[in-house]
Protein backbone atom coordinates (compact mmCIF):
# COMPACT_ATOMS: atom_id res chain seq x y z
CA UNK A 1 0.00 0.00 0.00
CA UNK A 2 1.28 3.47 -0.88
CA UNK A 3 1.68 6.26 1.64
CA UNK A 4 0.54 9.87 1.98
CA UNK A 5 2.95 12.77 2.64
CA UNK A 6 2.13 12.71 6.37
CA UNK A 7 2.78 8.96 6.54
CA UNK A 8 6.09 9.31 4.69
CA UNK A 9 7.33 12.04 7.04
CA UNK A 10 6.39 10.00 10.11
CA UNK A 11 8.02 6.87 8.65
CA UNK A 12 11.25 8.80 8.00
CA UNK A 13 11.18 10.33 11.50
CA UNK A 14 10.52 6.93 13.07
CA UNK A 15 13.19 5.22 10.98
CA UNK A 16 10.81 2.60 9.59
CA UNK A 17 9.93 1.49 6.05
CA UNK A 18 6.24 2.20 6.22
CA UNK A 19 3.46 3.30 8.58
CA UNK A 20 -0.32 3.25 8.43
CA UNK A 21 -3.06 5.31 10.10
CA UNK A 22 -3.67 4.25 13.69
CA UNK A 23 -0.09 3.07 14.30
CA UNK A 24 1.74 4.78 17.13
CA UNK A 25 5.42 5.55 16.50
CA UNK A 26 8.24 7.09 18.45
CA UNK A 27 9.57 9.86 16.24
CA UNK A 28 12.73 11.95 16.20
CA UNK A 29 11.82 15.65 16.00
CA UNK A 30 13.64 18.11 13.75
CA UNK A 31 12.64 21.32 15.46
CA UNK A 32 10.87 22.48 18.61
CA UNK A 33 9.25 25.91 18.63
CA UNK A 34 7.83 27.57 21.73
CA UNK A 35 6.54 31.09 22.41
CA UNK A 36 5.75 33.29 25.39
CA UNK A 37 2.22 31.88 25.62
CA UNK A 38 3.44 28.87 27.63
CA UNK A 39 7.27 28.68 27.73
CA UNK A 40 7.37 29.87 31.36
CA UNK A 41 5.30 26.78 32.27
CA UNK A 42 7.73 24.51 30.40
CA UNK A 43 10.64 26.06 32.30
CA UNK A 44 8.88 25.53 35.66
CA UNK A 45 8.34 21.85 34.84
CA UNK A 46 11.91 21.45 33.53
CA UNK A 47 13.25 22.74 36.81
CA UNK A 48 11.28 20.08 38.71
CA UNK A 49 12.98 17.19 36.88
CA UNK A 50 15.99 15.38 38.25
CA UNK A 51 19.20 16.38 36.45
CA UNK A 52 17.32 17.65 33.42
CA UNK A 53 19.13 18.29 30.18
CA UNK A 54 18.14 19.38 26.67
CA UNK A 55 18.57 16.58 24.12
CA UNK A 56 19.71 18.87 21.29
CA UNK A 57 19.67 22.57 21.95
CA UNK A 58 20.11 23.32 18.21
CA UNK A 59 16.57 22.09 17.58
CA UNK A 60 14.98 24.63 19.92
CA UNK A 61 13.61 27.98 18.75
CA UNK A 62 11.98 30.28 21.30
CA UNK A 63 10.02 33.30 20.16
CA UNK A 64 8.44 36.09 22.20
CA UNK A 65 5.44 37.21 20.16
CA UNK A 66 2.23 37.06 22.18
CA UNK A 67 2.76 40.10 24.41
CA UNK A 68 5.27 42.34 22.63
CA UNK A 69 6.25 44.74 24.01
CA UNK A 70 5.31 43.65 27.51
CA UNK A 71 1.97 44.90 28.74
CA UNK A 72 2.31 44.19 32.46
CA UNK A 73 4.71 43.37 35.26
CA UNK A 74 3.43 39.78 35.20
CA UNK A 75 4.30 39.22 31.53
CA UNK A 76 7.61 41.02 32.05
CA UNK A 77 8.47 38.38 34.66
CA UNK A 78 7.45 35.55 32.36
CA UNK A 79 9.49 37.00 29.47
CA UNK A 80 12.50 37.44 31.74
CA UNK A 81 12.29 33.82 32.82
CA UNK A 82 12.24 32.76 29.15
CA UNK A 83 15.02 35.14 28.10
CA UNK A 84 17.33 34.14 30.98
CA UNK A 85 16.78 30.42 30.41
CA UNK A 86 17.41 30.77 26.65
CA UNK A 87 20.63 32.65 27.32
CA UNK A 88 21.84 30.18 29.93
CA UNK A 89 21.23 27.18 27.65
CA UNK A 90 22.15 28.76 24.30
CA UNK A 91 18.65 28.46 22.81
CA UNK A 92 17.91 30.35 19.59
CA UNK A 93 15.78 33.27 20.80
CA UNK A 94 13.75 35.93 19.01
CA UNK A 95 11.96 38.89 20.51
CA UNK A 96 10.16 41.54 18.50
CA UNK A 97 10.99 39.75 15.23
CA UNK A 98 7.40 38.81 14.54
CA UNK A 99 4.69 36.23 15.06
CA UNK A 100 6.31 32.85 15.78
CA UNK A 101 5.00 30.97 12.74
CA UNK A 102 6.00 33.72 10.32
CA UNK A 103 9.48 33.88 11.86
CA UNK A 104 9.76 30.08 11.61
CA UNK A 105 8.75 30.16 7.94
CA UNK A 106 11.19 32.96 7.13
CA UNK A 107 14.15 31.56 9.04
CA UNK A 108 13.91 27.86 9.89
CA UNK A 109 11.36 25.43 8.47
CA UNK A 110 12.10 23.21 5.50
CA UNK A 111 10.32 20.48 3.52
CA UNK A 112 10.04 17.01 5.05
CA UNK A 113 10.76 18.07 8.63
CA UNK A 114 8.73 16.96 11.64
CA UNK A 115 8.19 19.87 14.01
CA UNK A 116 6.47 20.29 17.37
CA UNK A 117 5.33 23.78 18.27
CA UNK A 118 3.79 24.73 21.59
CA UNK A 119 1.12 26.62 19.68
CA UNK A 120 -1.92 25.29 17.87
CA UNK A 121 -1.20 27.04 14.56
CA UNK A 122 2.09 25.15 14.06
CA UNK A 123 0.34 23.32 11.20
CA UNK A 124 1.24 26.41 9.10
CA UNK A 125 4.60 24.77 8.28
CA UNK A 126 2.86 22.43 5.85
CA UNK A 127 3.06 25.31 3.37
CA UNK A 128 6.60 24.10 2.56
CA UNK A 129 5.72 20.43 3.06
CA UNK A 130 6.82 20.15 6.71
CA UNK A 131 4.75 18.21 9.25
CA UNK A 132 4.11 20.83 11.94
CA UNK A 133 1.81 20.02 14.82
CA UNK A 134 0.72 21.91 17.91
CA UNK A 135 1.36 20.44 21.36
CA UNK A 136 0.96 21.56 24.95
CA UNK A 137 3.90 22.50 27.15
CA UNK A 138 4.16 19.06 28.77
CA UNK A 139 4.56 17.31 25.41
CA UNK A 140 6.99 20.07 24.49
CA UNK A 141 9.02 19.49 27.63
CA UNK A 142 9.17 15.74 26.99
CA UNK A 143 10.41 16.33 23.43
CA UNK A 144 12.90 18.96 24.60
CA UNK A 145 14.41 16.61 27.18
CA UNK A 146 14.34 13.38 25.15
CA UNK A 147 14.54 14.67 21.54
CA UNK A 148 11.62 12.48 20.57
CA UNK A 149 7.93 11.91 21.20
CA UNK A 150 5.14 9.57 20.17
CA UNK A 151 2.71 10.21 17.35
CA UNK A 152 -0.43 8.46 16.24
CA UNK A 153 -0.31 8.22 12.44
CA UNK A 154 -3.26 10.32 11.24
CA UNK A 155 -5.60 9.51 8.41
CA UNK A 156 -5.32 11.99 5.52
CA UNK A 157 -7.99 14.10 3.85
CA UNK A 158 -6.87 15.01 0.33
CA UNK A 159 -7.88 18.27 -1.33
CA UNK A 160 -7.35 18.36 -5.11
CA UNK A 161 -7.33 21.96 -6.24
CA UNK A 162 -8.12 22.98 -9.80
CA UNK A 163 -8.60 26.36 -11.49
CA UNK A 164 -7.62 29.75 -10.10
CA UNK A 165 -9.11 32.06 -7.47
CA UNK A 166 -11.11 34.90 -9.10
CA UNK A 167 -9.86 38.49 -8.84
CA UNK A 168 -10.59 39.86 -5.34
CA UNK A 169 -10.86 36.41 -3.75
CA UNK A 170 -8.09 35.22 -1.45
CA UNK A 171 -6.61 32.12 0.18
CA UNK A 172 -8.42 33.12 3.38
CA UNK A 173 -11.74 32.83 1.54
CA UNK A 174 -10.72 29.39 0.27
CA UNK A 175 -9.74 27.94 3.65
CA UNK A 176 -12.82 29.41 5.38
CA UNK A 177 -14.93 27.79 2.65
CA UNK A 178 -13.23 24.44 3.29
CA UNK A 179 -13.66 24.71 7.08
CA UNK A 180 -17.32 25.61 6.57
CA UNK A 181 -17.72 22.56 4.38
CA UNK A 182 -16.06 19.97 6.64
CA UNK A 183 -16.84 21.62 10.02
CA UNK A 184 -14.78 22.66 13.06
CA UNK A 185 -13.94 19.02 13.81
CA UNK A 186 -14.14 17.74 10.24
CA UNK A 187 -10.44 16.91 10.23
CA UNK A 188 -10.04 16.07 13.93
CA UNK A 189 -6.90 13.93 14.46
CA UNK A 190 -6.35 13.97 10.66
CA UNK A 191 -3.87 15.45 8.19
CA UNK A 192 -5.16 17.76 5.47
CA UNK A 193 -3.17 17.41 2.26
CA UNK A 194 -3.36 19.84 -0.66
CA UNK A 195 -2.26 19.29 -4.23
CA UNK A 196 -3.35 19.46 -7.84
CA UNK A 197 -2.92 21.93 -10.67
CA UNK A 198 -4.69 24.69 -8.77
CA UNK A 199 -1.97 24.69 -6.11
CA UNK A 200 0.45 26.19 -8.65
CA UNK A 201 -1.68 29.36 -8.74
CA UNK A 202 -1.19 29.91 -4.98
CA UNK A 203 1.92 31.70 -3.75
CA UNK A 204 3.74 30.90 -0.51
CA UNK A 205 1.78 33.50 1.45
CA UNK A 206 -1.50 31.90 0.29
CA UNK A 207 -0.21 28.47 1.25
CA UNK A 208 0.81 29.56 4.76
CA UNK A 209 -2.61 31.15 5.24
CA UNK A 210 -4.37 27.91 4.22
CA UNK A 211 -2.23 25.50 6.26
CA UNK A 212 -2.24 27.79 9.31
CA UNK A 213 -6.02 27.67 9.63
CA UNK A 214 -6.39 23.88 9.23
CA UNK A 215 -6.29 23.44 13.01
CA UNK A 216 -9.65 25.25 13.03
CA UNK A 217 -11.02 22.12 11.34
CA UNK A 218 -9.30 20.07 14.07
CA UNK A 219 -6.41 18.92 11.86
CA UNK A 220 -3.26 17.47 13.40
CA UNK A 221 -1.27 18.86 10.52
CA UNK A 222 -1.63 20.31 7.03
CA UNK A 223 0.66 19.47 4.13
CA UNK A 224 1.13 20.84 0.66
CA UNK A 225 2.90 19.15 -2.20
CA UNK A 226 6.36 20.56 -2.74
CA UNK A 227 6.78 22.22 -6.14
CA UNK A 228 8.87 24.89 -7.86
CA UNK A 229 7.22 27.63 -5.78
CA UNK A 230 8.28 25.84 -2.57
CA UNK A 231 11.82 25.21 -3.76
CA UNK A 232 12.20 28.83 -4.92
CA UNK A 233 10.97 30.07 -1.53
CA UNK A 234 13.44 27.85 0.33
CA UNK A 235 16.28 28.90 -1.96
CA UNK A 236 15.48 32.60 -1.50
CA UNK A 237 15.67 32.02 2.25
CA UNK A 238 18.93 30.07 1.99
CA UNK A 239 17.59 26.60 2.80
CA UNK A 240 17.54 23.15 1.19
CA UNK A 241 14.67 20.67 1.58
CA UNK A 242 15.22 17.74 3.96
CA UNK A 243 12.88 15.44 2.02
CA UNK A 244 10.58 16.06 -0.92
CA UNK A 245 7.62 13.71 -0.51
CA UNK A 246 4.55 13.20 -2.67
CA UNK A 247 1.65 10.91 -1.90
CA UNK A 248 1.85 7.62 -3.80
CA UNK A 249 -0.67 6.87 -6.54
CA UNK A 250 -2.14 4.11 -4.38
CA UNK A 251 -2.01 6.07 -1.10
CA UNK A 252 -5.07 5.63 1.07
CA UNK A 253 -7.05 8.82 1.75
CA UNK A 254 -9.92 8.90 4.25
CA UNK A 255 -11.71 11.18 1.82
CA UNK A 256 -10.87 13.13 -1.34
CA UNK A 257 -12.33 16.56 -2.07
CA UNK A 258 -12.14 18.23 -5.49
CA UNK A 259 -12.20 22.00 -5.23
CA UNK A 260 -12.46 24.33 -8.20
CA UNK A 261 -10.81 27.56 -7.04
CA UNK A 262 -12.74 29.63 -9.58
CA UNK A 263 -15.98 28.93 -7.65
CA UNK A 264 -14.74 30.48 -4.37
CA UNK A 265 -16.26 33.81 -3.22
CA UNK A 266 -15.43 36.30 -0.46
CA UNK A 267 -16.38 34.62 2.82
CA UNK A 268 -16.98 35.78 6.39
CA UNK A 269 -16.92 33.54 9.48
CA UNK A 270 -19.51 34.84 11.94
CA UNK A 271 -19.24 34.80 15.75
CA UNK A 272 -18.44 32.55 17.59
CA UNK A 273 -17.24 29.63 15.44
CA UNK A 274 -14.73 29.47 12.60
CA UNK A 275 -17.02 27.10 10.69
CA UNK A 276 -19.98 29.53 10.86
CA UNK A 277 -19.19 30.74 7.37
CA UNK A 278 -21.41 32.68 5.00
CA UNK A 279 -21.02 34.55 1.73
CA UNK A 280 -19.51 37.92 2.76
CA UNK A 281 -22.44 39.66 1.03
CA UNK A 282 -24.78 38.27 3.71
CA UNK A 283 -22.91 40.24 6.40
CA UNK A 284 -22.70 43.52 4.49
CA UNK A 285 -23.93 46.40 6.64
CA UNK A 286 -23.05 44.77 9.99
CA UNK A 287 -21.77 47.51 12.33
CA UNK A 288 -18.08 47.26 13.38
CA UNK A 289 -16.00 49.09 16.00
CA UNK A 290 -12.57 47.78 15.12
CA UNK A 291 -10.77 46.14 12.18
CA UNK A 292 -7.56 44.11 12.42
CA UNK A 293 -5.18 43.35 9.56
CA UNK A 294 -2.37 41.11 10.78
CA UNK A 295 -1.54 37.76 12.49
CA UNK A 296 0.29 34.62 11.38
CA UNK A 297 -2.65 34.01 9.09
CA UNK A 298 -2.77 37.25 7.11
CA UNK A 299 -0.05 39.66 8.17
CA UNK A 300 2.35 39.10 5.29
CA UNK A 301 3.41 41.63 2.66
CA UNK A 302 0.87 40.23 0.16
CA UNK A 303 -1.94 40.91 2.67
CA UNK A 304 -0.69 44.42 3.43
CA UNK A 305 -0.48 45.12 -0.31
CA UNK A 306 -4.06 43.92 -0.79
CA UNK A 307 -5.22 46.24 2.00
CA UNK A 308 -3.12 49.21 0.83
CA UNK A 309 -4.43 48.93 -2.75
CA UNK A 310 -7.96 49.30 -1.40
CA UNK A 311 -7.39 52.08 1.14
CA UNK A 312 -4.97 54.24 -0.90
CA UNK A 313 -6.41 57.76 -1.08
CA UNK A 314 -9.32 56.87 1.24
CA UNK A 315 -9.87 57.22 4.98
CA UNK A 316 -10.63 54.84 7.82
CA UNK A 317 -14.19 55.45 9.05
CA UNK A 318 -14.06 57.98 11.95
CA UNK A 319 -15.80 55.56 14.36
CA UNK A 320 -13.46 52.63 13.60
CA UNK A 321 -10.02 51.76 14.98
CA UNK A 322 -8.10 50.06 12.15
CA UNK A 323 -5.10 48.10 13.48
CA UNK A 324 -2.45 47.13 10.95
CA UNK A 325 0.14 44.73 12.35
CA UNK A 326 2.83 43.29 10.02
CA UNK A 327 3.52 39.63 10.88
CA UNK A 328 7.28 40.08 11.08
CA UNK A 329 10.04 42.66 11.12
CA UNK A 330 10.97 41.62 7.57
CA UNK A 331 7.39 42.21 6.42
CA UNK A 332 7.36 45.57 8.23
CA UNK A 333 10.60 46.68 6.54
CA UNK A 334 9.33 45.61 3.12
CA UNK A 335 6.06 47.47 3.70
CA UNK A 336 8.00 50.61 4.66
CA UNK A 337 10.13 50.27 1.54
CA UNK A 338 7.06 49.94 -0.69
CA UNK A 339 5.32 52.95 0.87
CA UNK A 340 2.54 50.74 2.24
CA UNK A 341 2.97 51.94 5.82
CA UNK A 342 2.63 55.55 4.58
CA UNK A 343 -0.58 54.61 2.78
CA UNK A 344 -2.11 53.08 5.91
CA UNK A 345 -1.03 55.96 8.15
CA UNK A 346 -2.34 58.60 5.77
CA UNK A 347 -5.65 56.76 5.79
CA UNK A 348 -5.74 56.95 9.60
CA UNK A 349 -4.83 53.36 10.47
CA UNK A 350 -2.94 52.51 13.67
CA UNK A 351 0.23 50.70 12.57
CA UNK A 352 1.72 48.52 15.30
CA UNK A 353 4.90 46.52 15.84
CA UNK A 354 4.94 42.85 14.71
CA UNK A 355 3.22 40.63 17.31
CA UNK A 356 0.10 38.50 17.82
CA UNK A 357 -1.91 41.58 18.81
CA UNK A 358 -5.68 41.32 19.22
CA UNK A 359 -5.77 37.90 17.52
CA UNK A 360 -4.86 36.49 20.91
CA UNK A 361 -7.01 38.91 22.88
CA UNK A 362 -4.33 40.39 25.09
CA UNK A 363 -1.71 43.11 24.86
CA UNK A 364 -3.13 45.26 22.03
CA UNK A 365 -6.47 46.37 20.73
CA UNK A 366 -8.78 44.26 22.88
CA UNK A 367 -12.44 45.09 22.41
CA UNK A 368 -14.99 46.03 25.04
CA UNK A 369 -18.49 44.90 25.94
CA UNK A 370 -20.78 44.49 22.91
CA UNK A 371 -18.08 45.70 20.53
CA UNK A 372 -17.57 44.15 17.12
CA UNK A 373 -14.24 43.35 15.47
CA UNK A 374 -13.63 42.24 11.90
CA UNK A 375 -10.33 40.45 11.76
CA UNK A 376 -7.83 38.53 9.66
CA UNK A 377 -6.87 36.75 12.89
CA UNK A 378 -7.15 33.03 13.42
CA UNK A 379 -10.18 32.66 15.69
CA UNK A 380 -13.55 34.17 16.49
CA UNK A 381 -14.38 32.26 19.67
CA UNK A 382 -16.59 33.98 22.24
CA UNK A 383 -14.44 36.44 24.17
CA UNK A 384 -11.36 35.67 22.08
CA UNK A 385 -10.58 39.34 21.37
CA UNK A 386 -11.57 40.83 24.72
CA UNK A 387 -14.85 41.12 26.63
CA UNK A 388 -16.88 37.92 26.90
CA UNK A 389 -19.82 39.73 25.34
CA UNK A 390 -18.05 40.93 22.21
CA UNK A 391 -18.14 39.71 18.62
CA UNK A 392 -15.47 38.72 16.11
CA UNK A 393 -15.98 38.23 12.37
CA UNK A 394 -13.16 36.67 10.32
CA UNK A 395 -12.44 37.64 6.73
CA UNK A 396 -9.71 38.32 4.16
CA UNK A 397 -7.39 41.35 4.26
CA UNK A 398 -9.45 42.91 1.45
CA UNK A 399 -12.80 42.51 3.23
CA UNK A 400 -11.33 43.73 6.54
CA UNK A 401 -9.86 46.84 4.89
CA UNK A 402 -13.04 47.62 2.97
CA UNK A 403 -15.00 47.28 6.25
CA UNK A 404 -12.59 49.63 8.05
CA UNK A 405 -13.37 52.28 5.44
CA UNK A 406 -17.14 51.80 5.51
CA UNK A 407 -17.55 51.41 9.29
CA UNK A 408 -19.57 48.27 8.64
CA UNK A 409 -18.86 44.96 6.98
CA UNK A 410 -18.22 45.57 3.27
CA UNK A 411 -16.51 43.80 0.41
CA UNK A 412 -13.69 45.37 -1.59
CA UNK A 413 -15.91 46.09 -4.61
CA UNK A 414 -18.06 48.40 -2.45
CA UNK A 415 -15.40 51.01 -1.61
CA UNK B 1 -9.71 5.29 39.66
CA UNK B 2 -11.43 2.13 38.52
CA UNK B 3 -15.01 3.02 39.45
CA UNK B 4 -16.54 6.27 40.67
CA UNK B 5 -19.84 8.14 40.70
CA UNK B 6 -20.54 11.84 40.45
CA UNK B 7 -22.93 14.62 39.67
CA UNK B 8 -22.79 15.92 36.11
CA UNK B 9 -22.61 19.35 34.48
CA UNK B 10 -23.79 19.38 30.88
CA UNK B 11 -22.14 21.54 28.21
CA UNK B 12 -22.73 21.75 24.44
CA UNK B 13 -20.66 21.26 21.28
CA UNK B 14 -17.36 22.99 20.42
CA UNK B 15 -16.47 24.13 23.95
CA UNK B 16 -13.24 25.93 23.04
CA UNK B 17 -10.16 26.72 25.09
CA UNK B 18 -11.04 30.44 25.25
CA UNK B 19 -14.30 29.44 26.94
CA UNK B 20 -12.47 27.12 29.33
CA UNK B 21 -10.04 29.90 30.25
CA UNK B 22 -10.13 33.30 28.49
CA UNK B 23 -6.79 34.85 27.47
CA UNK B 24 -7.13 37.77 29.87
CA UNK B 25 -6.81 35.47 32.90
CA UNK B 26 -3.78 33.52 31.63
CA UNK B 27 -1.44 36.12 33.12
CA UNK B 28 -2.64 35.26 36.64
CA UNK B 29 0.04 33.58 38.69
CA UNK B 30 -1.38 30.15 39.39
CA UNK B 31 -4.01 27.78 38.11
CA UNK B 32 -5.85 28.26 41.41
CA UNK B 33 -6.01 32.01 40.71
CA UNK B 34 -7.39 31.28 37.24
CA UNK B 35 -9.96 28.64 38.10
CA UNK B 36 -12.77 30.99 39.27
CA UNK B 37 -12.87 32.25 35.65
CA UNK B 38 -13.22 28.83 34.03
CA UNK B 39 -16.06 28.74 31.50
CA UNK B 40 -16.82 32.41 32.34
CA UNK B 41 -17.67 33.59 28.79
CA UNK B 42 -20.39 30.94 28.69
CA UNK B 43 -21.47 30.41 32.31
CA UNK B 44 -19.76 32.80 34.73
CA UNK B 45 -21.33 31.11 37.77
CA UNK B 46 -20.30 27.57 36.83
CA UNK B 47 -16.79 27.49 38.33
CA UNK B 48 -18.20 28.37 41.74
CA UNK B 49 -20.84 25.66 41.57
CA UNK B 50 -18.58 22.73 40.67
CA UNK B 51 -17.67 20.45 43.56
CA UNK B 52 -14.88 17.92 43.98
CA UNK B 53 -15.72 14.71 42.16
CA UNK B 54 -18.20 16.23 39.67
CA UNK B 55 -18.16 15.16 36.04
CA UNK B 56 -18.59 17.20 32.83
CA UNK B 57 -20.62 15.73 29.98
CA UNK B 58 -20.28 17.60 26.68
CA UNK B 59 -21.01 17.35 22.96
CA UNK B 60 -18.58 17.12 20.08
CA UNK B 61 -15.14 18.72 19.69
CA UNK B 62 -14.59 19.57 23.37
CA UNK B 63 -11.38 21.59 23.91
CA UNK B 64 -10.97 22.89 20.37
CA UNK B 65 -8.68 25.84 19.79
CA UNK B 66 -5.48 26.82 21.51
CA UNK B 67 -2.73 24.55 22.86
CA UNK B 68 -2.89 26.35 26.24
CA UNK B 69 -2.33 23.66 28.81
CA UNK B 70 -3.98 25.72 31.52
CA UNK B 71 -7.31 24.53 30.07
CA UNK B 72 -7.15 20.91 31.29
CA UNK B 73 -5.19 21.96 34.39
CA UNK B 74 -8.02 24.27 35.46
CA UNK B 75 -10.72 21.68 34.88
CA UNK B 76 -8.74 19.30 37.06
CA UNK B 77 -8.12 21.99 39.70
CA UNK B 78 -11.88 22.60 39.93
CA UNK B 79 -12.19 19.02 41.12
CA UNK B 80 -13.68 17.56 37.95
CA UNK B 81 -13.08 13.82 38.00
CA UNK B 82 -13.39 13.31 34.26
CA UNK B 83 -14.82 14.85 31.10
CA UNK B 84 -17.07 12.72 28.91
CA UNK B 85 -17.70 14.08 25.41
CA UNK B 86 -18.82 12.91 21.99
CA UNK B 87 -15.33 13.83 20.76
CA UNK B 88 -12.30 15.84 21.85
CA UNK B 89 -10.00 18.15 19.91
CA UNK B 90 -6.63 16.44 19.58
CA UNK B 91 -4.27 18.92 21.26
CA UNK B 92 -6.60 19.12 24.27
CA UNK B 93 -6.76 15.31 24.34
CA UNK B 94 -2.98 14.97 24.72
CA UNK B 95 -2.75 17.89 27.14
CA UNK B 96 -5.43 16.41 29.40
CA UNK B 97 -3.76 13.05 29.85
CA UNK B 98 -0.39 14.76 30.24
CA UNK B 99 -1.92 16.71 33.14
CA UNK B 100 -3.69 13.76 34.69
CA UNK B 101 -7.22 14.66 33.58
CA UNK B 102 -9.23 11.64 32.48
CA UNK B 103 -11.20 11.97 29.23
CA UNK B 104 -13.77 9.49 27.97
CA UNK B 105 -15.39 9.48 24.54
CA UNK B 106 -19.03 8.46 24.29
CA UNK B 107 -21.45 9.30 21.49
CA UNK B 108 -24.76 8.62 23.23
CA UNK B 109 -24.68 9.77 26.84
CA UNK B 110 -24.84 13.52 26.11
CA UNK B 111 -28.20 13.16 24.36
CA UNK B 112 -29.93 11.43 27.29
CA UNK B 113 -28.59 13.08 30.44
CA UNK B 114 -29.64 16.29 32.15
CA UNK B 115 -27.63 18.53 34.41
CA UNK B 116 -27.55 17.38 38.01
CA UNK B 117 -28.00 13.70 37.18
CA UNK B 118 -25.73 11.18 38.82
CA UNK B 119 -23.67 8.76 36.77
CA UNK B 120 -21.25 5.98 37.55
CA UNK B 121 -18.10 5.49 35.51
CA UNK B 122 -16.34 2.15 35.40
CA UNK B 123 -13.09 3.05 33.63
CA UNK B 124 -12.31 1.00 30.51
CA UNK B 125 -15.72 -0.59 30.72
CA UNK B 126 -18.96 1.39 30.89
CA UNK B 127 -20.85 4.45 32.11
CA UNK B 128 -24.09 3.86 34.02
CA UNK B 129 -26.97 6.35 33.98
CA UNK B 130 -30.47 5.57 35.30
CA UNK B 131 -29.76 1.84 35.27
CA UNK B 132 -28.64 1.89 31.66
CA UNK B 133 -25.06 1.04 30.74
CA UNK B 134 -23.16 2.80 27.96
CA UNK B 135 -20.04 0.91 26.85
CA UNK B 136 -16.76 2.85 26.60
CA UNK B 137 -13.48 2.01 24.90
CA UNK B 138 -10.47 0.69 26.75
CA UNK B 139 -7.64 3.17 27.25
CA UNK B 140 -4.04 2.15 26.55
CA UNK B 141 -2.26 1.24 29.81
CA UNK B 142 0.34 4.03 29.43
CA UNK B 143 -2.42 6.67 29.43
CA UNK B 144 -4.02 5.12 32.53
CA UNK B 145 -0.60 5.13 34.22
CA UNK B 146 -0.10 8.81 33.39
CA UNK B 147 -3.55 9.75 34.77
CA UNK B 148 -2.98 7.68 37.92
CA UNK B 149 0.40 9.38 38.49
CA UNK B 150 -1.30 12.78 38.15
CA UNK B 151 0.23 13.70 34.79
CA UNK B 152 3.25 13.10 32.55
CA UNK B 153 5.74 15.17 34.56
CA UNK B 154 4.71 13.43 37.77
CA UNK B 155 4.98 10.09 35.96
CA UNK B 156 8.50 11.06 34.83
CA UNK B 157 9.41 12.08 38.39
CA UNK B 158 8.15 8.74 39.61
CA UNK B 159 10.33 6.96 37.06
CA UNK B 160 13.24 9.14 38.23
CA UNK B 161 12.60 7.97 41.79
CA UNK B 162 11.85 11.52 42.93
CA UNK B 163 8.36 10.87 44.32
Amino acid sequence: MGMTIAEKIIAAAAGVESVKPGDIHTVELDRLMSNDGTTHLTIDMYNKLKNPHIADVNKLVWIVDHNVPCDSVKTAASHKKMRDFAKEHGIKFYEGEGVCHQVMMEKHVTSGELIFGADSHTCAYGAVGAFGTGVGCTDYLYAMVTGHSWLLVPETLRFNLTGKLPEGVYARDLILTIIGKIGANGANYMAMEFGGEGLKTLNMSDRISICNLCVEAGAKTALMEVDEITLDYLKEHGREPKHVFKSDEDANFAKVYDIDLSTIKPIVAKPHFVDSVVDAKECVGTHIDEAFLGSCNNGRIEDLRAGADIIKGKKVHPMVRFLVVPASADVYKQALYEGIIDTFMEAGAIVMNPNCSVCWGSCQGVIGENEVLISTGTRNFKGRAGHKDSFVYLASAATVTASAIKGEIATADMV
Amino acid sequence: MDKFSGKIWVLGDDIDTDIIIPTEYLALKTVDDMKPYAFSPLRPELAGQISEGDIIVAGKNFGCGSSREQAPEIIKALGIKCVIAKSFARIFFRNSFNNGLLLIENEDLHDVVKEGDNITVCVNNFIEHENKKYPIAELPQNLVDIVNAGGLVKAMRKLNGLD
